[in-house]
């Protein structure tokens, strides 16, 4: 057994309102520069749909992820090592920028420079590849809200073999949001077709990230990876991708998406795994077992033998502490309720996704019926196959057995709560239908519809920042240490001047510090600083010492109701 | 032995080698972020996927080609017994063939770049001298040959310019066998010269990250968190624990 730990995320898809905001914020962090104008590291596809860019779950078209070969070992479906260098030149599967989409801008000058004229200006779209003016055919989001479905709704590759059906419905049609990120899988496909060996894992919590200073823009990653999750910056010639904002991560703080997540329905925390059954799981024949098989890849984070073997890994205690409080681990183990999106891709992907329960519950309000009640709801998920063979395509690779259970475990606690809710005597019975304890269903309850800041995101700092901390002592001043009066940077010329700030650890421990502070950052706190040099020495003045461990908010009470952060 | 050939067969070479090695390594230490392949496929893809694997693989056996021609002394093939016939006709054959490729792929990416809007406006002035420096080494050296082979009596360059080309890498450089060798040799090397010299400075040091190790490494890279804790190295002293 080698025990690793990766940061995951689940999403629960039925808290997705389709707002953008996470796909906004990143790009806003990450991609705003140009090069990347097409890129989102996070975008958020209405489905069924194409998806972005368009058509890339098609694998016998894009030809990512991994296969098995004849003799039942993975091979990445793009072809291996001799065919990649010998196909150097020019990649035969490289989604050209059509299939993202021409990324534009509007021609704003016009509109306040042009002249006095009959007809008010027109801010025409340029592109920002060409330049050249363009016409607006094709972005992102093109198929929103199931826009345009009539027409193209029938591209989606999941629906291949159900059209037929859905065509039919289409009437009453269903959709729900799929938010994505980087999967940073277990059994990265994209850092394996990377010729130049740029992209990682990395050891410590798994994030898959691409070294800009070894790539060489052979654009191999974007053909291996499945999802179409690395991207091609056209400008620098290098390749990028969803970094699991790991300067933010380090310091413990939630990825930017996460963070600005409205629904709150994302969750980010630790799952230990076996490393050495990675490979094993990810060859399983039948890829219908291809869900439980990475699931039992996952390790039991209360089990001595595993502690044990973790310590003896290397994995701090806190991280071992934090895999244990994961919402992510409750949700995929425990629970059971997250599933993988495309496990047949063979990636082993970390960003897992609860099925959406919406388009059965829409279906059963719309024809009169109490939504509510768990036997309408669980007859409903018998009867209305679409929607859960869709999910299936979607997160089991068609086997619909483990989302009709997560969909009744969620219809389940749909009613069981709604007794607690109108004051009746809640019934035991709903719950062990589904082969739960009503406390257990009250827990899942709780991290589900309350989802709590704390509950949300376990996310244990990196450790590399006590070791900085030991230099900072030694190299510079002694008070710039978190909170302490020589915090915010200065120099001997003034708030600005001196050697450049290190990055990550300490600015993002203060932006946590700015973005928990009751005040409003800046001039407020600057009043509350102790001036050591009128100081008597006498008392705690605020500010001065670091919280004791007992003072600080939800440290001495774990069970304790915690304020919402913003 | 007069100055200009001292200047153009002794100096030029070993400037140009000089910068083309200092600059590489100048380049790799501090540009490892702007070497790479700056590929355009991302705006056009069906002119690359003709023009670029007929110019890489043509260029390559072309270098292939120089590699036999220049650094193989003339005595080491008669000595396994390969008549002047026989070399002659493989390598005008093999040589032309993969002039021909790079030729026309070159052409085709040459007529992308001009034609296509976006691959234009992504060209930078950087790129406009080493095609015109690429282009104009290629159409030298494979006009000569042609040239020369149309004629009865085809310069035997490996009388001339190679044993000069080899004495530069004994240090014991001789003009003079340069000196006598046509016209059209003496320009293609003089290009071809210019071309290393600006080489380190070029999207061209892609070549050498041709990435043989891809052949032998595990699928999967991992890698620890950076060594260095914030953007500065470690001081003296406080490096971490291993």
């Amino acid at each position: 057994m080698r025990v690793m730990a990766q940061l995951a995320m689940v999403m629960n898809l039925d808290k997705c309102i389709g707002c953008h905001t996470c796909s906004v914020t990143c790009k806003q962090a990450w991609t705003n520069r140009a090069g990347v104008e097409y890129v989102w590291f996070n975008n958020v596809e209405t489905r069924p749909g194409q998806g972005y860019p368009r058509d890339y779950e098609d694998q016998e078209r894009w030809r990512g992820g991994w296969v098995l070969g004849r003799r039942g070992r993975l091979k990445l479906r793009g072809g291996g090592r001799l065919r990649k260098l010998l196909t150097i030149f020019a990649n035969p599967k490289l989604p050209g920028i059509d299939e993202y989409y021409e990324p534009w801008t509007y021609d704003y000058d016009t509109l306040t420079n042009s002249p006095l004229q009959r007809h008010p200006p027109v801010a025409r779209p340029r592109s920002l590849i060409s330049g050249e003016n363009t016409k607006i055919t094709w972005s992102a989001n093109w198929d929103d809200d199931l826009g345009g479905a009539p027409d193209h709704g029938h591209l989606d590759p999941v629906l291949k073999g159900i059209e037929d059906k859905v065509r039919f419905e289409f009437e009453q049609t269903f959709m729900f949001y799929l938010p994505r990120i980087c999967e940073h899988c277990l059994n990265p496909s994209c850092a394996a077709s990377c010729p130049s060996g740029a992209i990682y894992k990395r050891s410590e919590d798994g994030i898959v990230l691409v070294d800009q200073d070894r790539c060489r823009g052979w654009r191999m990653c974007v053909s291996g990876c499945p999802y179409k999750k690395v991207y091609f910056n056209h400008r620098t010639g290098k390749a990028e991708k969803c970094t699991f904002c790991f300067p933010r991560v380090e310091v413990g703080i939630p990825t930017v998406c996460a963070e600005t997540c409205v629904g709150r329905l994302r969750y980010i925390g630790l799952v230990l795994y076996d490393a050495d059954r990675v490979s094993a799981a990810a060859s399983t024949p039948d890829e219908k077992d291809l869900y439980e098989a990475q699931r039992r890849v996952f390790l039991d984070p209360e089990d001595p033998v595993v502690v044990r073997e973790a310590e003896r890994a290397g994995i701090p205690h806190d991280w071992v502490d934090a895999a244990r409080r994961s919402p992510v681990h409750a949700l995929i183990s425990k629970y059971r309720l997250a599933l993988p999106l495309h496990p047949e891709y063979r990636t082993m992907p970390m960003v897992w996704y609860i099925p959406p329960l919406s388009p059965v519950v829409d279906v059963v309000r719309d024809t009169g019926h109490d939504a509510e009640d768990r036997d309408n709801l669980f007859a409903a998920i018998d009867a209305l196959r679409i929607p859960v063979e869709y999910l299936a395509g979607l997160f089991t690779a068609g086997d619909v057995r483990p989302v009709d259970a997560v969909l009744r475990k969620l219809a389940a606690m749909r009613s069981y709560m709604r007794d607690i809710n109108l004051g009746r005597a809640p019934r035991e019975a709903i719950a062990a239908s589904v082969g739960m304890t009503g406390d257990q269903v009250r827990d899942m309850f709780r991290l589900l519809a309350l989802a709590k800041y704390e509950e949300r995101y376990v996310i244990p700092p990196a450790h590399a920042e006590l070791a900085h901390g030991l230099e900072e002592l030694a190299t510079e001043c002694s008070l710039d240490y978190e909170g302490g009066p020589g915090m915010g940077g200065w120099g001997p010329f003034g708030e600005n001047s001196g050697g450049a700030p290190p990055i990550a650890v300490e600015n993002f421990r203060m932006l946590r510090n700015r973005q928990t502070a009751d005040t409003v950052a800046g001039p407020v706190d600057k009043e509350n600083r102790v001036n050591l040099l009128n100081w008597d020495g006498k008392g705690h003045p605020e500010g001065l010492f670091p919280p004791r461990p007992a003072e600080r908010p939800g440290g001495g009470d774990p069970a304790g109701e915690v304020e919402p952060r913003p | 032995m007069n100055a200009w050939d001292v200047l153009l067969w002794v100096a030029v070479p070993y400037a140009s080698i000089a910068v083309f090695i200092v600059g590489h390594v100048w380049r790799y230490r501090y540009d490892k972020f702007g070497w790479t392949t700056r590929s355009s496929q991302l705006y056009e893809s069906r002119l690359l996927r003709l023009g670029s694997p007929l110019f890489h693989f043509g260029i390559l056996l072309v270098a292939l080609g120089h590699v036999g021609g220049l650094l193989v002394p003339k005595s080491w093939t008669e000595a396994v017994g390969v008549s002047d016939t026989a070399y002659h006709v493989v390598a005008v054959g093999l040589g032309a063939l993969a002039g021909l490729c790079t030729l026309v792929g070159a052409a085709i990416l040459v007529y992308r770049r001009r034609t296509v809007g976006p691959v234009f406006s992504a060209t930078t002035r950087n790129d406009k001298v080493m095609y015109v420096l690429l282009l104009g080494t290629i159409l030298l050296g494979l006009g000569t040959t042609v040239l020369g082979n149309l004629t009865d009596q085809p310069h035997d360059y490996r009388e001339t310019v190679s044993p000069w080309f080899r004495s530069i890498f004994y240090f014991q450089p001789d003009p003079d066998l340069m000196a006598a060798a046509p016209l059209g040799f003496r320009l293609h090397a003089l290009a071809a010269w210019a071309l290393f010299a600006f080489w380190p400075f070029s999207r061209l040091v892609h070549v050498f990250s041709l990435p043989l190790g891809y052949l032998t490494r595990p699928y999967i890279v991992y890698r620890s968190r950076d060594q260095h804790l914030g953007n500065r190295a470690p001081r003296r002293g406080w490096e971490r624990v291993r």
